[in-house]
């Protein structure tokens, strides 16, 4: 593979540092150090239980090279609004705050905290690192999991569909929302980027594959994800300001079959190799997303 | 200067002497005067500070405990409900040594709903690793605060003034509050010992094995034995500066002739000296052991000052359900097992849910104790509300 193509313009500063226990992989472990180099040394990390701090932080050698606070599963968002208003009262900064979570902490059980960072308008950027599911614990259902998905607490597969939280991000009338995956470095980067340099609260949420709990080949981490915005899935766009703009147009558009073939956790939905009806309806989500966004 | 205030005004005034940097509060009865009287100070430009207004209690204890991290001066103040809501996080900011000051105005706790006083609720979270201090009257409430930030940034410990809900919070009564300058002279600026800095990349908060955790376990409660000798000389240095006794770990009234000793924390000891009063004049010895530090709990002073008591009675506003009385533990528990022998130590629960505590429920509480050791009994119940087919 030609390395200089692929990270041309990517910033590789090791803030967050090899040496971690993540998994071979890990779309969450790649996802967060892209973000930390993204935002550079003067950046505060709040992170929330889960994954990503247990692999990252344990005593005593954290991954981190830049400040690193963890104290719960559910406050991460509302630990970042307490060093902002630190920062603010003591006239110290000006510093990037970057709260960090899963897809549990932010759409579950740490909803409630996010949102009230959002509402208030604290200068935090919350990054979401999506893997559609309580890994940490061991692939339970969360919020995000997408329909027919199969997790251990949903194991005739999942019968919901994903909570859509970056619209409900932007309907707090928040300056920026963005949704990324882990397949383009420079496209997480640059909306890193670009958040930090907005004052308000922002949001990007990252699609980061578990190849664990997906079932995928951890070298397949990348190819998941490129499938996953080719087939409609997980759409690519920005809010700023209110209005949804920089939309990635899909330039070949894939049927989801090829998607879902590549993981275990939606192996149930093919018997034999024939689809059932709820690929029909996982292909009818992508058609909708298709058509909201005009992909 | 003397000022007829209410508790809850006199403690935001104090506290915003005291120059918190980031304040974040959640409404909850009877605590809303509290932080509506510093949310004023704040928005009239007599106390720099950022105020954040938050959506529940688990949010004000995790923004305070991000300030606290990021080197800020740090206060909260909630009570009942709102507490056990935080519970998670103040067990978080006591093991992440935090040096926050929260005001608990003690309220019971649901079911059934109750918003008036007892101290079920900083009991519910006496085992996280918080220094507690409790008020007898809106002085001492306010002259804790003070106490309080210096004692936790000393002791990197987080401190929590327990002053009872209404009876005290909602309580108009003169209240020498101190200068900003005399406040100033007192409690040194804030000088935080690990903070998240870019200048200085560090993890705070890291997750520990079982080759670590234990030890951080054993630390924090030798940090909180050792915070007697703070405790003890920041109340001795405040009495010499501001002229009056407050906080401590123990205060006594007229104990040392004392036949029967009753043991008590919170507002209700005012009574209580009233009855030993009363009760005196009747040519009856009665005397006081007043908790003024809960955590942690004054196990020797408890000791020293009832050894030669043979008569005790332990009279307080929460329960261990199951169980009894859980200040009554402590205080047996101060005894060597030797000395417990022929010691009668009883045991009262009163006031829950705001139930008064009339000096004629204390009168027979002694009168009772007298006659022979209780082992346990609610006092002031109605005994007509209560069917055998309900318990």
């Amino acid at each position: 593979m030609e390395k200089s193509k692929y990270l041309e313009g990517v910033e590789k500063k090791d803030l967050f540092a090899h040496g971690h226990r993540a998994c071979g992989g890990c779309g969450q472990a790649l996802a967060a150090r892209l973000v930390a180099d993204a935002a550079g040394e003067n950046t505060i990390a709040c992170v929330a239980t889960g994954c990503l701090e247990v692999f990252s932080s344990p005593y005593p050698d954290p991954a981190w090279r830049i400040p690193f606070l963890h104290s719960l599963f559910e406050n991460a968002a509302a630990v970042a609004s307490g060093v902002e208003a630190a920062y603010k009262a003591l006239g110290k900064g000006p510093v990037n705050i970057i709260a960090q979570g899963g897809d549990g902490s932010t759409a579950d059980i740490g909803f409630q905290s996010i949102s009230g960072m959002f509402e208030r308008g604290h200068n935090v950027l919350y990054v979401c690192y999506d893997n559609e599911a309580y890994m940490n614990t061991g692939v339970q259902r969360s919020s995000f999991t997408p329909y027919g998905a199969r997790t251990t607490t949903t194991p005739m597969g999942n019968r919901t569909r994903k909570k859509n939280m970056p619209m409900i991000a932007a309907d707090h009338g928040i300056p920026y929302v963005a949704t990324a995956t882990v397949d383009d470095f420079r496209d997480l980067q640059k909306k890193v980027q670009k958040a930090l340099a907005i004052e308000g609260p922002k949001y990007v949420h990252i699609l980061a594959p578990c190849p664990l709990g997906w079932g995928h080949h951890g070298e397949l981490t990348v190819e998941v994800c490129r499938l996953a915005k080719d087939t409609g899935l997980f759409p690519i766009y920005e809010i700023v300001d209110g209005k949804i703009t920089n939309v990635r147009k899909i330039p070949v558009k894939v049927p989801v079959e090829e998607y879902l073939k590549v993981q275990g956790r939606f192996k149930h939905l093919f018997k034999r190799g024939v689809p059932s009806e709820e690929v029909a309806e996982i292909q009818e989500i992508a058609n909708q997303n298709i058509e909201r966004f005009n992909l | 200067m003397l000022k007829q205030i209410e508790g809850s005004y006199a403690v935001a005034q104090v506290v915003a002497h005291c120059r918190p940097n980031v304040i974040s509060a959640y409404p909850i009865t009877p605590q809303t005067h509290i932080v509506e009287g510093l949310a004023d100070l704040v928005g009239e430009g007599q106390l720099q500070a950022e105020f954040v207004n938050v959506e529940s209690e688990f949010s004000a204890a995790s923004v305070v405990l991000g300030a606290s991290a990021a080197g800020a001066r740090a206060y909260t103040a909630t009570t009942s409900q709102g507490l056990l809501l935080m519970s998670e996080v103040i067990y978080c900011i006591a093991g992440m040594r935090l040096p926050i000051v929260l005001t608990c105005a003690n309220r019971a706790i649901s079911a059934p709903l109750s918003i008036w006083n007892d101290q079920q609720d900083s009991m519910a979270v006496r085992d996280a690793g918080w220094i507690q201090l409790h008020a007898e009257d809106n002085q001492e409430a306010s002259d804790l605060h003070i106490q309080a930030f210096k004692i936790a940034e000393q002791t990197f410990l987080p401190t929590m003034v327990c002053m009872d809900g209404f009876i005290l919070t909602h309580a108009f009564e003169p209240v020498d509050i101190p200068e900003q300058k005399e406040v100033d002279d007192f409690l040194p600026t804030f000088k935080p010992r690990h903070i998240v800095d870019p200048r200085w990349p560090r993890g705070i908060g890291l997750f520990a094995d079982p080759r670590f955790y234990m030890e951080t376990r054993y630390i924090l409660h030798r940090a909180l034995e050792k915070s007697e000798e703070t405790i003890k000389e920041v109340s001795a240095d405040f009495a010499k500066v501001f002229g009056r006794e407050s906080g401590g770990f123990i205060k006594t009234y007229k104990l040392e002739e004392a036949d029967v000793a009753i043991v008590s924390m919170g507002s209700v000891v005012g009574t209580i000296k009233e009855l030993i009063d009363q009760l005196e004049e009747e040519g009856k010895k009665v005397g006081l052991l007043q908790i003024c530090c809960y955590r942690p709990f004054p196990r020797h002073e408890v000791y020293r000052a009832l050894k030669d008591k043979m008569n005790i009675v332990v009279l307080e506003k929460c329960i261990s359900l199951g169980r009894g009385g859980i200040l009554a533990s402590d205080v047996r528990w101060s005894f060597p097992r030797a000395e417990k022998k022929d010691r009668n130590i009883s045991s009262f629960v009163a006031g829950l849910g705001g139930r008064n505590i009339s000096i004629d429920d204390l009168q027979y509480m002694v009168e009772k104790v007298e006659k022979e050791p209780v082992e346990f009994e609610f006092l002031g119940l109605r005994k007509e509300l209560i069917a055998e087919r309900d318990m």
